[in-house]
């Protein structure tokens, strides 16, 4: 294990830990930058397909993991990001470095005002309000179809951006890199945010809103902060997932992806990067990995391969439950303790992560 | 005569929003955790009613495959709890919501798998039959969906507020460990209530089969039914039914007086609005909070 002998009072805060971690990271975005020389076409799409969940997945995880508040609609935002981003290129004709943070902001926008009126809201109340929004925006997309193209859908533009042609198809590896930016930048804005007194601020209020409210936190203010900034990123990854698409209309966007994105960050191990990224492997390989499997079965038997439909969301929910039951803290939860085992051998023990359990008790009164 | 078809056929889809309502309830006002696969449930033992009756499968006939479609659901809502929600003993709320909405995935799955992804109607003698009053022309199904949702509503209001089983379980969620010391078995009281939600599921699943067609996804009706059930008051019992009337009465208006796309928007939009300005719904049992 190793001891950090912490010297001044940034040690606490800095980026990374020590020398190596930070030479660990460094080595693994070095590893992202070449991969689309390692690569074929598909797989560099699979992975791209990969870092745009994750990109939301972060945006989730400032909201759920961070601030504590549970929101099943961020479909909602993804939705709002890739409309305003392609609307703001096509009726307006603005150039995509414009447009994108725009999108990001109008999505950001959206999530205060969402986040104003349910200030008040708690846990399960606030969930099913993002849910209601969630259907709504679905259907308004389908109400509003002079603007939206209603389910016929849009068709996203070849970005060109300083004289390049970025386009999901034609020149995959670039457009690989432009997300790849987008996620390092997510990465970076999320790392100072927990650095940040704003951060520090999200904790208090997740665990508890009274003590935080009694250390001085205006909670108001601060969940529509999380609220804002969590949309913004979801924001900016829906106006990705749109150019990763290609075409999409209202049912890209419906209410089993914020369901999707959820579950996702919960399986990859909530209140952490981490876990953004180990869940966004799990929701973009897991198709791939079911098919192969499939084909192999298939095989065995000599029945050929054969489409059960509905099977890729089942397997997705047995992996949840057994997550839920077994595993709570999710993937990245998981690699902690072990490493934690490696790390303190021999003296590591199993009650060593053991979660506090609390008896309910209700707030009703009859 | 048009507004009071509308009414009715309103009341009757209400009234199904209403029994799954009852569902997410009863497990909400006995044990806190909020049911996100009841939809699921329901659907579940419409399907099983449809397998046990149809004769394309047991053809059993229709008034003894019901009680079995019944206690087979109420053995399911017992045994998932005793097998699976058991070890979320002491766990947060959300944990449960996203480990039904995981289970949701699965029981559509399973549902698919065993009885196909077409649409079936299930032949019951109350559908399609019609019942005269003076003009009015009202179908059977729809009047029995009624009568059935308002006794089991007001069954189950008095069997939490009379029956000693009924007062165990409101003191189990109201103070866990105090009902503990008060000599109640908490975890069977769980098991219990699930074991009857799943039976109100099974009733609900046969009212809707043989209303119209059910298919595997139809258990995404659940989420109509949970709008309803915050509209009413959450943990409330009439606050479900009433909710349940209440968005059932408003699609078809909605649609009719405004534009056909909006019967879709109105509930949630009733509900958004509930949130904001009600947030524990028009039937409140929460004064205010405690510390």
């Amino acid at each position: 294990m190793r001891t950090v002998f912490k010297t001044s009072y940034d040690a606490d805060i800095n980026l990374f830990r020590h020398g190596a971690q930070a030479a660990w990271y460094l080595a693994l975005l070095a590893l992202a930058l070449v991969l689309p020389v390692l690569l074929d076409v598909f797989l560099l799409g699979e992975v791209t397909n990969m870092l745009i969940w994750a990109i939301a997945g972060m945006g989730l995880m400032v909201l759920v993991g961070q601030s504590g508040q549970a929101s099943l609609g961020h479909a909602a935002f993804l939705a709002i990001g890739c409309y305003a981003n392609v609307l703001l290129q096509e009726r307006l004709g603005l150039p995509f470095i414009v447009s994108f943070p725009l999108a990001g902001l109008i999505a950001g926008f959206a999530g205060v005002l969402l986040a104003i009126p349910t200030a008040r809201l708690h846990g399960i109340y606030l969930a099913i309000a993002t849910l209601a929004i969630a259907i709504l925006t679905d259907d308004i997309i389908v109400l509003a179809e002079p603007l939206t193209g209603g389910v016929t859908g849009l068709m996203t533009p070849t970005i060109s951006m300083f004289g390049l042609e970025i386009d999901r198809y034609v020149t995959p590896d670039r457009f690989y890199w432009l997300v790849l930016l987008v996620v390092v930048l997510t990465v970076l804005v999320y790392r100072n945010l927990l650095r940040a007194p704003l951060g520090r601020a999200f904790a208090a209020v997740r665990d508890s809103e009274v003590s935080a409210q009694a250390m001085g936190v205006n909670v108001a203010r601060t969940k529509a902060t999380a609220f804002g900034i969590s949309t913004a990123i979801t924001g900016l990854a829906g106006a990705l997932m749109g150019h990763f698409a290609g075409v999409f209309n209202n049912e890209t966007f419906s209410i089993i992806i914020s369901i999707q994105l959820l579950l996702m960050i919960v399986i990859g191990g909530l209140g952490s990067i981490h876990g953004a990224f180990f869940g966004a492997i799990v929701v973009a390989l897991l198709p791939q990995a079911i098919a192969l499997s499939r084909d192999f079965i298939g095989g065995l038997l000599g029945t050929g391969s054969m489409a059960i439909p509905g099977l890729e969301s089942a397997v997705f929910g047995v992996i949840l439950i057994l997550f839920i039951l077994f595993e709570p803290t999710g993937i990245y939860g998981r690699w902690v303790k072990i490493r934690t085992y490696f790390e303190l051998f021999p003296f590591y023990r199993r009650d060593m992560f053991r979660r506090q359990k609390s008896y309910l008790k209700t707030e009703r009164l009859r | 005569m048009d507004v009071l078809q509308l009414v009715v056929s309103g009341l009757a889809n209400g009234c199904v929003y209403g029994l799954i309502a009852l569902g997410f309830v009863l497990i909400y006002k006995a044990t806190e955790a909020v049911n996100f696969a009841q939809g699921d449930f329901m659907m579940l033992g419409a399907f099983i009613t449809v397998g046990l009756t149809n004769q394309a499968w047991l053809g059993l006939p229709f008034w003894l495959s019901v009680p079995i479609a019944i206690f087979i659901m109420g053995v399911f809502g017992y045994l998932l709890d005793l097998i699976v929600l058991r070890r979320m003993f002491g766990q947060s709320q959300i944990a449960v919501v996203i480990l039904t909405i995981a289970l949701g995935f699965v029981l559509r799955f399973i549902a698919g798998a065993i009885w196909g992804h077409e649409t079936v109607s299930l032949e019951s003698p109350i559908a399609g039959k019609d019942l005269r009053f003076g003009g009015v022309v009202l179908g059977l199904d729809e009047v029995s969906v009624i009568v059935v949702t308002v006794l089991l509503t007001v069954m189950l209001y008095l069997y939490f507020n009379r029956t000693k089983l009924g007062i165990a379980m409101q003191a189990a969620s109201q103070n866990q460990l105090a009902a503990y010391y008060m000599g109640i078995p908490v975890k069977r009281v769980h098991s219990l209530i699930w074991a009857l939600a799943g039976a109100v599921a099974a009733i609900a699943g046969v009212l809707f089969a043989s209303k119209g067609a059910i298919d595997p996804s139809a258990g995404l009706l659940g989420i109509k039914a949970f709008a309803a059930a915050v509209i009413g008051g959450f943990g409330s019992l009439p606050g479900a039914l009433l909710g349940g009337i209440i968005v059932g009465l408003i699609e078809p208006f909605a649609s009719r007086y405004i534009a056909a796309g909006y019967s879709q928007i109105m509930p949630y939009l009733l509900l958004f609005l509930i949130l904001v300005f009600r947030p524990h719904g028009i039937l409140a049992q929460v004064h205010r909070k405690k510390v």
